[in-house]
């Protein structure tokens, strides 16, 4: 029955999306006008809808409704609770459904609270976001229906890939979706914007915050991801440039980039076409990105199921949406009349420089992602990694910090480095010093050179534009934008010492004997079995001791075996300290009885991912202050009014 | 200075432009050369029997780990196994650990370099994980090759 119901919500949604697009499309016509008080609810009760679908299946996953197919394909009666309500997400289905319902509340939380947009301008963005929902609900409905029964009803489910069964992935997805979905209403915006002709700092403010939402999403999911990648698939590695990577930071390198450009707008009114491309540009990201993990073209532990029909679905939705939504934009980009002017040496300058900066990075990313589909269609099998990324990232990614740090400390519109040379004598200074240290040290690359001396000047730089307020009437986007800058000037540093000062161990150890990595000392104690509600394990003890003094701690790497489906997997064990990580993992028993051991002394790795909070932290600063001072212009004009509307009765009333 | 308030609002408009376009399409260029030269080539072995890698560049060599080739040394961390593809055999060194399914017999690609002792160097092996997680190259490679490498090998 709650399968029927929430294939019902489904399609009562679909069916609201589509009026939505039709009245708010009609709306903006003269004929039509009538059709526009409708479409505000409509999209309230469309959200409402496929929330009730959303919840309808988690319902199905809770209760391991095995009749359902989506449930039998991917759940497990022995499951425990929380992964299978996770798995409910944790599929192509569901993930969709997931997608459409974001989206959908998302377009409904517009209707219902957006009101400064000119009226036109609000019913061309509603109907874009239905026009967007609407390519979704036909993808679910016709080609991923997640509701689909199955007969006869099998005994027992097919279990959850077992690498996904982890708390941080179940989290994983939604958040990483919640960004992606947030850049769709931008997206909307920057279409109603177009229609109606109306791009200026009106549009600019009504969607800034949905792009920080957005962005602060994709910032902790991108921060999460590459956590669980870390201690999850036991390389010791935090990136691997693997598409699906890619493909979340495809969308927030558009997003940081939409992020700054949209202040300028919204501030100076400057950047009008460049704000509303970026908008465009940054929903294409997440689609390309949802279109490359979901089509099952690349292979990956993300790719769900590999089906030809789909990987066209969303081709063809990607193309009519990115297709349309750049036809038009060139069609109206002439209409779109110049912003105020400003100098090379401004602000602004410094947010064009480094949107550009951004804008190549992204290319880079995108052409090396797409590189291997590319030449596979050519008949040669490549993969692009490391060699290519890293140099080709950093070639843009250097000035970008170098502005970084700079730009914050200008003032708009127009301005001389020499005001500020004075301030940059020592984040200069720390620069030179770090490079010096390293070149020192020997040894180490050239990256993480200049990425431990560009982290140690920026981290300076970056709190410079408190320097001679009062802190307690700083406004808060002030605070968001210095702790986001100091987060990657964190993070930053947390790369550097990782690629740079780590050291790795691997070694067969026997029964009782210690080995050692960096200041560790390691003993392995024992290797006893374990079992877990769906795996069986070895589960390794090891004593480690940090230096000759310290306290004798214990580590307890895995090697786990699940059995629905049938798979190993690795499970890491992770030791923290002030100064870095240690990393554990268990290999296998060689013929002799010695046990397989890797281990790696990470200096300052957590920095990597404390830095991604501080940015995301940074983010919820400024988007705190951003609807803070919105509400108090809202209650502001409230009081006002009531006050005219009481002093009109008073003034009645004494006739 | 001076002229700043001269330049028209059109104008800084076609500037930013051409300056932005200017980057762009360089970062284009440098990607698409970095490409040619950093992108990892897929080799089955009788490829490399035939046209080798240059040493020292990273390739991907994908084939069968040959039965009753592989062997740990005394480390206990370091194996030494032969990949083919029923053409030509390719000798491979290791030092790490192993995905739970790399066994003989089955598939296996190995990311690394040839080196110029004419042994391929792996970084890492990526071995079946199970139905659902295949290497690409390797997925081809069962349909169109593994019987027929299966049955030449037998």
């Amino acid at each position: 029955m709650t399968a029927e119901l929430g294939l019902a919500a489904l399609w009562l949604a679909a069916a609201l999306a589509g009026l939505q697009l039709l009245a708010g499309a009609l709306a903006l016509t003269d004929r039509g006008a009538m059709l526009a008080g409708i479409v505000r609810p409509v999209a309230v009760v469309q959200g409402v809808l496929a929330l009730v679908a959303f919840l309808a299946l988690i319902a199905v996953f809770a209760d391991t409704d095995l009749s359902v197919k989506l449930v039998a394909m991917n759940s497990h009666s022995l499951k425990p609770m929380i992964f299978k309500i996770a798995g409910a997400w944790g599929n192509h289905e569901g993930s969709m459904l997931l997608w459409v319902t974001v989206m959908g509340m998302a377009g409904g939380v517009v209707a219902l609270i957006e009101r400064r947009l000119p009226e036109p301008a609000m019913l061309a963005t509603l109907a874009g976001q239905a026009f967007v929902s609407l390519g979704f609900y036909a993808f679910l409905l016709i080609a991923s229906n997640p509701f689909e029964r199955l007969s006869p009803v099998p005994e027992e489910g097919n279990g959850l890939n077992p690498l996904l069964q982890d708390l941080g992935l179940a989290f994983h997805p939604p958040t990483l979706y919640l960004g992606y979905v947030g850049l769709s209403v931008a997206f909307s915006f920057a279409i109603g914007a177009l229609v109606t002709r109306q791009v200026g700092p009106a549009f600019a403010r009504a969607m800034r915050p949905w792009v920080l939402g957005a962005w602060i999403f994709l910032t902790l999911g991108i921060t999460a991801g590459s956590y669980w990648a870390y201690y999850e698939l036991g390389w010791g590695g935090w990136w691997f440039w693997d598409p699906v990577e890619n493909a979340s930071l495809m969308p927030w390198l558009a997003a940081t980039a939409l992020l700054h450009s949209v202040s300028v707008l919204a501030s100076r009114d400057a950047l009008r076409a460049w704000t509303v491309m970026l908008g465009v540009v940054a929903f294409s990201m997440s689609m390309i990105g949802t279109f490359l993990v979901r089509s099952g073209i690349l292979t990956s532990v993300h790719a769900f199921a590999v089906d030809p029909q789909r990987g066209s679905f969303i081709l063809a939705l990607l193309a009519i949406n990115i297709g349309g939504a750049l036809t038009l934009f060139a069609l109206r980009a002439g209409t779109v009349s110049e912003g105020e002017r400003f100098m090379p040496v401004s602000r602004e300058g410094a947010l064009v420089f480094n949107n550009v900066m951004l804008s190549a990075i992204l290319g880079i990313v995108l052409f090396g992602t797409l590189y291997p589909l590319v030449a596979e269609a050519m008949g040669a099998k490549v993969s692009v990694g490391p060699p290519y990324f890293n140099p080709m990232g950093a070639l843009f990614a250097v000035p970008m910090l170098v502005v970084l740090a700079v730009g914050p400390l200008l003032r708009w519109r127009r301005d001389r480095f020499s005001r500020v040379r004075r301030l940059l004598v020592i984040p200069a200074m720390l620069v030179g010093t770090g490079v010096i240290a390293m070149v020192a040290l020997g040894g180490v690359a050239l990256l993480p050179t200049l990425g431990f001396a560009l982290a140690l000047g920026l981290g300076w730089a970056s709190v410079l534009p408190l320097k001679g307020r009062n802190l307690r009437r700083t406004p808060l986007p002030i605070w968001g934008m210095v702790v986001a800058h100091f987060g990657i000037a964190v993070s930053l540093l947390g790369m550097s010492c990782e690629s740079a000062f780590s050291i790795e161990k691997l070694v067969a150890v026997k029964m009782g004997d210690a080995t050692g990595v960096g200041p560790w000392q390691v003993k392995l104690d024992a290797v006893e079995p374990m079992a877990g509600p769906n795996w069986t394990a070895l589960e390794a003890r090891l004593l480690v001791r940090y230096g000759d003094h310290g306290k004798v701690m214990q580590l307890d790497p895995q090697s786990r075996s699940f059995w629905a489906p049938p798979q190993q997997t690795s499970e890491s064990a992770l030791l923290t300290r002030w100064n870095g990580q240690l990393y554990a993992v268990l290999g296998g028993e060689a013929d002799d009885g010695r046990w397989q051991l890797r281990l790696w002394w990470k200096p300052f790795v957590p920095l990597i991912w404390l830095g991604g909070l501080l940015i995301a932290l940074g983010g919820v600063l400024a988007l705190f202050g951003r609807v803070a001072s919105d509400l108090r212009r809202i209650f502001a004009r409230e009081k006002i009014a009531y006050r005219r509307g009481r002093i009109a009765q008073l003034e009645s009333s004494r006739e | 200075m001076a002229q700043a308030g001269r330049i028209k609002a059109k104008h800084q408009r076609l500037v930013l432009l051409a300056v932005a376009l200017l980057v762009l399409i360089g970062a284009a260029l440098l990607a698409a050369w970095a490409l040619r030269n950093q992108a990892s080539y897929f080799y089955v072995p009788a490829e490399i029997a035939a046209r080798p890698p240059e040493p020292g560049r990273s390739v991907r060599l994908g084939g069968m780990v040959t039965r009753g080739s592989l062997k740990t040394a005394a480390d206990g961390v370091t194996i030494a196994f032969a990949v083919e593809d029923g053409r030509a055999r390719v000798p491979v060194r290791f030092k790490g650990i192993v995905p739970s399914l790399f066994v003989e017999g089955s598939g296996v690609v190995a990311e690394g370099r040839l080196g110029a002792d004419g042994v391929f160097q792996a970084d890492n092996l990526l071995a079946k994980h199970d139905e659902n997680y295949v290497p690409r190259e390797m997925k081809d490679m069962t349909r169109d090759q593994a019987e027929q490498v299966m049955r030449e090998t037998k």
